[in-house]
């Protein structure tokens, strides 16, 4: 079976964005740029799929500008064995990106399509999803365990109430959750052997699909900072403060 | 204009999150048509009905629709959505599940996570763990909308008397399948829609050390929460995980105990009225935004707050 990730550059998580002076985006500029942690959880459970012989090949996607080539680098050091990326200008909405990834699914007929759960940077939580609906695949989202038994996969999501497990036909689509697995590092001839695996270009247009503007980004503003607070010095104080002050016990 | 949401609901009552995103159909405008499908799930339909603000009911009864099943409920609301301007459903995890997996069948795009309503295609929403606000204006005919139930208020449970239409369709993708769930039981009031959360992180140090958490809970009547440290560890289960990628809560008081304050666990109780951190290193980020910082170790803090509240 062969395993199809999907991979996205965001934001380092540590990094802290600001919003530019005239409010039209984030600013992006000399800012670390990184693997999105759900994608790293996603590559990690694909090569461990491979590792204990159920995948047989994990090709890694992704879409946008020349720099994803170096998150698609990553993960080839991780150990994917070869890599897509579907040259954009910028990084589509979700639903463009799943209309690309379903042309790569049709071609690459994957057993397992594993994505993350969400992007950090713009929190949409949509294009695994979505690529489910494109390709009339059934969905495991926020996946805590991924068990591949035959021609079916159990797949425990992590939801508001608890755990739920679901049982999937394949081929399937997997969203990551934070506790699915706990990503390695690569090593170093790692990475340089991952410079030597294959790297596909590919256009919009060699897939035959035709990017939509769904939705326009008016503004973005920095959000109301709070008050900075105080600090009381024993628990009487705060108990005082919480009733007589603040009055919320 | 004219609204469908989508009920969440555990075929007995409706989750708290339905009404608060009946807030931000209200206020987007037009006619509101709640779908409840489930099984034997007759009650919820009742309720939604009173509901205030909601004209029209859907009622699909199905053992197809019992566990939410993404698969087959996005096809029966495909089914159901001809003449609908507006799709929406509650940020929770059946609606982010199920709502892209619609907008995609429908060929549109979704705008997530909205904590505010502009005008009829237009909204807020919060993008980098919330260090961001974006203004987005949806271009698609139909506009496919995830709610953040914390940002509105919730709407009135009476004020409606709606009539219940019930769907005969069956949905079945026949590609999943439940299997079974754990339930995270509790007694305590649901993180979600608590008046007082306490949390605890990885300062707790242990799962067992949560009962000194239960101990202040007990007296204030709080839920309980945590950081992901703190359910990474096995502390305490996901379901109690707050923050960016876990539940976003905006209660009256929150209390986090042995957190340090990561973006990523602020971006989820930053809009809480009234915040307290209780931690034992004075320079721990959560001190930046707490309205009350006690620096302190939480193992005596903890027993003398339970005694004196
Ligand atoms: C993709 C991604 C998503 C994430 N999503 C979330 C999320 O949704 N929610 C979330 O919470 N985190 C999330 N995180 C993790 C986040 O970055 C932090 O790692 C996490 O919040 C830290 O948890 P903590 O504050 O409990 O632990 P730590 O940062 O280790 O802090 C522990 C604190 O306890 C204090 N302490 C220790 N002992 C005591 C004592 N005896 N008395 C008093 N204080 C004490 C310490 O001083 C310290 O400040 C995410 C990270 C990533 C990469
Ligand atoms: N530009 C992209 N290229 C490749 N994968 C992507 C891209 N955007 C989103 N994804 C995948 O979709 C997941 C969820 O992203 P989102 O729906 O944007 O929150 C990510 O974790 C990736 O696996």
């Amino acid at each position: 079976m062969k395993v199809l990730v999907s991979v996205k550059r965001v934001i380092d998580y540590n990094v802290k964005v600001r919003v530019k002076a005239d409010n039209t985006d984030v600013d992006l500029a000399n800012v670390k740029m990184a693997l999105n942690p759900f994608c790293e959880i996603a590559v990690e459970e694909a090569i461990r799929l491979k590792e204990a012989g159920i995948a047989s090949e994990v090709v890694v996607a992704s879409i946008g500008p020349k720099a994803v080539q170096e998150q698609l680098r990553t993960a080839l050091a991780l150990g994917a064995d070869r890599a897509i990326q579907i040259e954009c200008d910028d990084l589509p909405e979700p639903l463009n990106v799943a209309k690309l990834l379903a042309r790569v699914v049709e071609a690459e007929q994957p057993g397992l399509t594993i994505l993350g759960k969400q992007s950090i940077d713009v929190d949409n939580n949509q294009t695994g999803q979505m690529l489910a609906a494109l390709t009339g695949r059934p969905q495991g989202t926020f996946a805590s365990e991924v068990k591949v038994e035959g021609e079916k996969a159990m797949v425990t999501r992590e939801v508001d109430c608890g755990l739920k497990t679901v049982e999937l036909v394949l081929p399937a689509i997997v969203t990551t959750d934070l506790r699915l697995n706990e990503p390695r590092y690569a090593k170093l001839p790692d990475i340089m052997k991952a410079k030597r695996k294959p790297l596909e270009v590919k256009t919009p247009a060699d897939l035959s699909v035709e990017l939509k503007q769904h939705s326009r980004l008016l503004k973005v503003e920095t959000p109301a900072s709070r008050q900075a607070g105080i600090k009381v010095d024993s628990v009487d104080a705060l108990v005082d403060k919480l009733k007589n002050e603040a009055k919320v016990i | 204009m004219s609204i469908l949401l989508i009920a969440e609901h555990d075929n007995q009552t409706l989750n708290p999150g339905t009404l608060n995103a009946l807030t931000a159909a209200q206020q987007i405008g037009g006619d509101i048509t709640v779908l409840v499908a489930g099984s034997g799930c007759a009650a919820v339909a009742d309720d939604a009905a009173k509901a205030a603000g909601v004209s029209n009911v859907l009622l699909a009864d199905n053992p197809v629709y019992d566990k939410a099943l993404a698969e087959n409920l996005a096809a029966l609301v495909v089914e159901q959505a001809a003449g609908f301007s507006h799709i929406l459903a509650p940020a929770g995890t059946t609606g982010k599940d199920l709502m892209p997996r619609v907008a995609a069948l429908l060929d549109v795009g979704q705008i997530s996570e909205i904590t505010a309503v502009e005008s009829a295609d237009t909204f807020k929403r919060p993008i980098y763990a919330g260090n961001a606000i974006a203004t987005v204006q949806s271009l698609d005919e139909v506009k496919v909308i995830t709610v953040r139930a914390s940002a509105f208020d919730a709407a009135a449970t009476e004020g409606s008397s709606a009539i219940v239409n019930a769907i005969t369709t069956a949905c079945d993708a026949g590609t999943s399948a439940f299997v079974s769930e754990e339930m995270a039981k509790s007694d305590r009031p649901d993180l979600a829609s608590a008046r007082v959360i306490i949390s605890g992180g990885r300062g707790m140090g242990t799962g067992e050390n949560f009962a000194l958490l239960d101990s202040v809970a007990d007296k204030l009547g709080a839920a309980i929460g945590a950081s992901r440290a703190a359910v990474d560890a096995g502390f305490v289960s996901n379901d109690l995980q707050v923050g960016q990628t876990g539940k976003i809560v905006a209660p009256e008081l929150y209390i986090a105990v042995g957190i340090s304050g990561a973006i990523q666990h602020l971006a989820g109780m930053k809009e809480s009225k009234v915040i307290v951190a209780i931690n034992k290193d004075e320079e721990a980020p959560i001190f930046q935004i707490a309205d009350y910082g006690l620096v302190a170790d939480l193992f005596q803090a903890l027993p003398e707050l339970a005694e004196k509240l």
